[in-house]
């Protein structure tokens, strides 16, 4: 039996523990805002946080995650209202198809919780395993510096 | 070519109104577009038919509903096209409501491709909201007692402004729903001065969702009950399944069958591709279940296609005479004379799209009837492909349509919802198919592989006095006919016949190539290797004859003036030559602008710095590309910095414009850097991220800069336009810092340093 919480919830599952957290997030839970892109954590588009930290949930299996606490992007908007990252993301008008941007915005909150003030050089080791066709970086790293310095 | 119907009281948008709703409907006869020649298999019939395309109704409470029927994919469309549409009605953005389409062939086209959806649409949609407009103000005037000359739109109310009166649109709305439709003639436009929308700012509807996580995509799709399907497709084009041993996958927990498909019969066109699919309660089972099958394949003749070899065929067919495209003077004759003679072969490989959303569909077929959800660019294909495939009227296939997460030219084709709609009237539940991203990158509609021979005899100064272009691809067409191999008029006229230089002997030339893989658009289409060479071409003879690369391109483009394609019939991308004219000075101040805002010409390249320009008109836009690169001691890539002007014409929403060409110099940068599909024996060699890699925030530009001509022109497109001059500008800027000529791509195939 794996137990673990998603988005302050608890649940428990007693199916395949080596399914990946990625299809029991959008197949069993129907949380379908974490995206199917590559399924090796090559696009960075599954991007979820375990313990506050993100991670590949295409390739993190259930087994993984047992105990763990999960934040997926329904879980990301507080009780006042969208996370400063998601207000930097909609008054940047970052996304265009949209489909990356659940992960990009889950990797950006990763990136600021440890570094405040990031450097160009340190959005840039931080996001470029994130993959976004439409091409929608500048915009990204524009918005991660408005929300790093609360210009939100 | 519009008429308009008031069709309050014939159940139009039921569902969606409610009773004493006032529904406009609209007619309108769409024009060809330019797939005309290439989609042989599409709609033509259906596009000489006249057919309702887009309503507008309006609630009682004064809520406004506009159905939008393109797709959204990224472009913001099914935000902009409805703004116009408020605009001219002066409605309040805040009262409107969208709602999408089901694919029907009474909207016209649905088809969101060739970066059409604007210019195609912004004057039927005008015209939809001034006669909904007019028709409230008659309604008004009517309760008044006063003429409608007295009266006039504010802001979703109608005023009286001699004696201050004033009625809301919810409140005219039942009394609009009684009244005839004004004629087209009757109708008075707004000056572009009270424009309200159109040429603002405006962010997508979805912009919000998107950012939530509820934003509901292809894959996100449901139906109740549904089961999850992946399919493990012939490894080669026509292949089919000679055995299945499917014992381990049916022992996989969670999976409840495996279904063998039909193989397509050819042209393969829109069809599936067969194979066996494997049947499970969520996708993790059946990709598990796919994993331990075990098929043997029986290949066809496709098997006998290898990359490296084609290339070779495809290179000696450039280099040979072939079929003529236009002709102006004798280019021989001129050649013959001697003098300096340049030659230069370019080479594109196939690229796959790799939207960030594979391919997937849900389906249910019950009682002759099919209803599906896709992430489709054209639900109407839907409609047609399921209805071929399962014998049934296509009036029977409602196919609602999603988001996208990306398109760029493959979610035209709806093999993977007739899959899931096959699927489902065989196992006899809503069935979703699933595409991992091997699946979508080992079977696109790939973009054509392309080689390029381009051939110029210089005078003293470096003008071409002669110039020769021959390229060679396989064509869209063989999607449709197997036995195409010529490029069609449509693939021909991006940036090939409509070479704009102005030379007095000058000849392009097409060659035969067979395909032997699924061939489609793919985001600005033929103009990709087209202005490559082209481009490039420019760059090389400018060096060659010592001259300043913009001012040369200049001069090959010469006057201001409209270039005359009359006697090739040249497809224009569907504009017509009168609205739509080749403006050379159009083209001139695009590339004079970004050569300015780039700071052309003010620090000397080379050591591993540089700037390159390109320039190219596409889908009726005119764009002028610098790109400024730095390449490291070890041979690496870095773009600081991109300028790019547009000339659009009327632009509705530029923000979202400007978004448009930002993505298109990323787009731009993978087919330069690392775009490169290859087959050995007939299979795709690539399957995922690691060996088809795209441009990544590291890798892409770091700035791009938009400037946007102010232009009196009808709009043109924008999706496409920024990608083909991106990728010429990029190689030529890498001439510039290294002195290393790119003319193959990806770039990976030549060494910098």
């Amino acid at each position: 039996m794996i137990r673990l919480k998603v988005n302050g919830v608890e649940r428990s599952f007693d199916g395949d523990a080596d399914m990946p957290l990625l299809w029991y997030l959008r197949d069993v839970l129907g949380l379908t805002g974490t995206k199917f892109g590559c399924g090796m954590s090559l696009c960075g588009a599954c991007t979820v946080h375990r313990n506050g930290e993100a991670i590949r949930s295409c390739v993190t299996r259930l087994r993984a995650v047992q105990g763990a606490e999960i934040v997926t992007i329904e879980g990301l908007a507080g009780k006042g209202g969208l996370h400063p990252v998601q207000k930097a993301w909609v008054q940047t008008n970052v996304p265009q198809c949209g489909y990356c941007q659940a992960g990009q915005i889950m990797q950006a909150v990763a990136l600021l919780k440890t570094k405040k003030k990031p450097t160009d050089q340190d959005i840039d080791e931080a996001m470029s395993g994130n993959i976004c066709r439409c091409g929608t970086y500048q915009r990204i790293r524009e918005a991660i510096k408005a929300a790093a310095e609360g210009r939100v | 070519m519009n008429t308009f119907e008031n069709v309050s009281r014939r159940g139009f948008l039921k569902g969606v109104v409610s009773g004493g709703a006032f529904v406009l409907g609209v007619h309108f006869l769409p024009k060809a577009v330019w797939a005309q020649s290439a989609a042989a298999g599409t709609s033509a019939a259906e596009q000489a038919a006249f057919s309702p395309n887009l309503f507008v109704g309006i609630q009682p409470d004064g809520t406004v509903h506009i159905i939008t029927h393109r797709s959204e994919m990224g472009t913001g469309i099914r935000t902009t096209l409805p703004l116009v549409l408020a605009d001219e009605l002066d409605a309040d953005w805040k009262r409107v409501k969208i709602e999408q389409a089901v694919g029907d062939a009474r909207y016209g086209s649905q088809n969101t491709d060739g970066s059409q959806s604007i210019r195609e649409f912004f004057d039927v949609m005008r015209r939809a909201g001034a006669t909904a407009r007019t028709m409230l103000i008659q309604a008004a005037s009517e309760k008044w007692g006063v003429p409608a000359s007295e009266c006039e739109a504010d802001l979703h109310t109608v005023l009286h402004r001699a004696s201050g009166r004033r009625l809301g649109y919810g409140e005219l709305a039942p009394a609009a729903a009684k009244l005839p439709v004004p004629k087209k003639e009757d109708l008075q436009f707004k000056p572009k001065s009270a424009w309200r929308y159109i040429g603002k700012d405006a962010p997508s509807l979805d912009l919000t969702n998107m950012c939530t996580g509820k934003a509901v995509f292809g894959f996100d799709a449901s139906m109740e009950g549904m089961v999850y399907a992946s399919i493990e497709h012939p490894p080669v084009l026509g292949g089919k399944v000679k055995s299945v041993d499917d014992r381990e996958s049916l022992k996989v927990s969670g999976v409840r069958q495996t279904v063998p498909l039909d193989p397509f019969k050819p042209p393969h066109l829109f069809q599936p591709l067969g194979g066996i699919a494997v049947i499970a309660d969520h996708t993790w089972a059946a990709f598990q279940g796919r994993d331990k099958l075990k098929v043997e394949w029986e290949d066809g003749p496709n098997a006998a296609y290898n990359s490296d070899q084609y290339k070779k065929q495809l290179q000696e067919t450039a280099r040979k005479p072939g079929k003529p495209a236009r002709n102006v003077g004798d280019v021989d004759a001129e050649f013959a004379k001697g003098g300096k003679i340049v030659e230069a072969d370019y080479y594109v490989p196939h690229l796959a799209h790799a939207s960030m959303e594979p391919p997937a569909a849900v389906a249910e077929f019950r009682d002759g009837r099919v209803t599906a959800w896709a992430c489709t660019q054209n639900p109407q294909a839907v409609q047609a492909a399921v209805s071929q495939a399962l014998g049934i009227p296509k009036e029977n296939v409602t196919c609602h349509v999603t988001l996208l997460g990306g398109g760029f030219g493959r979610k035209s084709k709806p093999d993977y919802v007739v899959e899931a709609a096959v699927l489902s009237k065989k196992v006899g539940k809503p069935v979703k198919v699933v595409w991992r991203r091997e699946d979508d990158i080992r079977f696109d509609y790939y973009h054509a592989v392309a080689a390029m021979y381009m051939k110029a005899a210089l005078d003293q100064s470096g003008r071409p006095t002669a110039w020769l272009q021959r390229s060679v691809f396989p064509p869209i067409g063989s999607t449709f006919a197997p036995n195409q191999t010529y490029g069609s008029g449509g693939e021909l006229g991006m940036g090939w016949t409509d070479v704009p230089f102005d030379i007095a002997n000058l000849r392009v030339e097409n060659g035969s190539a067979t395909a032997h893989v699924r061939i489609g658009w793919l985001r600005a289409v033929a103009n990709i290797y087209h202005a490559f060479a082209v481009q490039s071409f420019v760059d090389e003879l400018a060096h060659a004859s010592g001259r300043d690369p913009v001012e040369y391109q200049l001069e090959l483009i010469g006057k201001p003036r409209t270039l005359d394609l009359k006697e090739i019939r040249y497809p224009n991308y569907g504009g017509s030559a009168e609205s739509y004219p080749v403006d050379l000075g159009r083209l001139r101040r695009v590339t004079e602008m970004a050569a300015e805002k780039a700071g052309w010409g003010k620090r000397k390249p080379g050591k591993g710095w540089g700037m390159g320009i390109a320039a190219h008109r596409s889908f009726l836009t005119y764009v002028a590309t610098v790109v400024e690169v730095e390449v490291t001691p070890k041979g690496e890539v870095r773009i600081p910095r991109v300028e790019t002007v547009a000339d659009a014409g009327l632009v509705v929403n530029p923000d979202v414009v400007r978004a448009q060409f930002e993505g298109a110099a990323v787009f731009g940068t993978s087919i330069a850097r690392t775009g490169e599909i290859t087959a050995t024996n007939g299979q795709v060699d690539q399957s995922n991220f690691y060996d088809y890699p795209v441009a990544r925030m590291k890798e892409a530009p770091y700035k791009t800069n938009v400037h946007l001509v102010e232009s009196a022109a009808p709009p043109g497109g924008v999706g496409e336009p920024g990608v083909p001059p991106f990728v010429p500008a990029l190689c030529n800027a890498i001439y510039a810092a290294t002195g290393k000529r790119v003319r193959e791509l990806p770039l990976s195939r030549t060494k910098l340093v």
